[in-house]
């Protein structure tokens, strides 16, 4: 039995200003901290699996975001820790998504597979 | 920078900063405008009164192993200072945060640029514009 799932649907809420996605900073983080912690993407979130995601060149008011956020990077990091990043099928297919758009290490997962997936964690942690 | 007649856009937000993708997207909207010599006010409403705090500072990202020169954390408040400095002697920027949300919230440490008003002040404002757009917390 696998420990945590931690599931993130809402998608780019202040990451700009925040430079990642702050569920996928604090699951990296708990994983660091010895956590046993698998993600799930669903919903729009499944964006963040994509590869080669550019947010650079953002100037307001004559302030330059240097170091933009890297989501895609970050989702890679997340899975050469060891931890499984899952996305729903469903939902990438339902924005047009196709498996090869994906960063490596990424495992896909059917809707209707869903409720195995969340028996397979002792706990679900729904963002 | 020259002014666009008397054209004058009123923007009404909600989300307070780093929690929404509104702000990234109202703070653009405000460069553009003034960048094309349109005058901009911003009523800032209850969580968005956070956006101006002066104490907002960077912080290093231990996950990527970052130092703070090396992550330059960008701040709500940084971008809206470049704003006001941006409209400098041309179009005007007037951003109001809501007094009883800055007392509620104890956020009055605000940078140099915003004013202190209230719900009155976001009426008078889009009386006197061209349009306002208003951008509700979802």
């Amino acid at each position: 039995m696998a420990g945590i799932l931690s599931v993130v649907e809402r998608a780019y809420h202040g990451t700009i200003e925040e430079q990642d996605d702050t569920i996928l900073w604090v699951s990296h983080m708990l994983k660091n901290a010895g956590a046993d912690l698998s993600i799930l993407l669903r919903s729009n979130a499944v964006n963040y699996a994509v590869r080669g995601q550019d947010a650079s060149g953002l100037n307001i008011g004559g302030v330059d975001l240097s170091v933009p956020p890297r989501i895609d990077d970050d989702v890679i990091a997340l899975t050469n820790t060891g931890a499984p990043v899952y996305v729903v099928a469903e939902d990438l297919a339902d924005r047009g998504i196709s498996a090869g758009d994906l960063c490596d290490g990424v495992q896909t997962v059917a809707r209707a597979d869903l409720a195995k997936l969340f028996d397979e964690h002792d706990a679900i942690w729904h963002w | 920078m020259t002014t666009s007649g008397d054209k004058t856009i009123t923007i009404a937000l909600m989300d307070p900063p780093y929690e929404s993708g509104t702000t990234t997207t109202a703070l653009r909207i405000v460069d553009a405008a003034l960048r094309k010599g349109i005058n901009v006010n911003v009523f800032a409403y209850e969580g968005a009164v956070n956006m101006t705090m002066k104490g907002q500072a960077a912080h290093p990202n231990p996950v990527k192993g970052t130092s703070i020169e090396e992550q330059d954390h960008p701040s709500s408040s940084r971008f809206i200072a470049g704003l006001f400095e941006l409209a400098g002697d041309g179009p005007k920027l007037d951003w109001v945060n809501c007094g009883l949300c800055v007392d509620e919230r104890g956020a009055g440490d605000w940078i140099e640029g915003p004013r202190r008003g209230g719900p009155g002040d976001l009426f008078k404002m889009s009386q006197e514009s061209t349009n306002t757009l208003i951008i509700g917390t979802r």
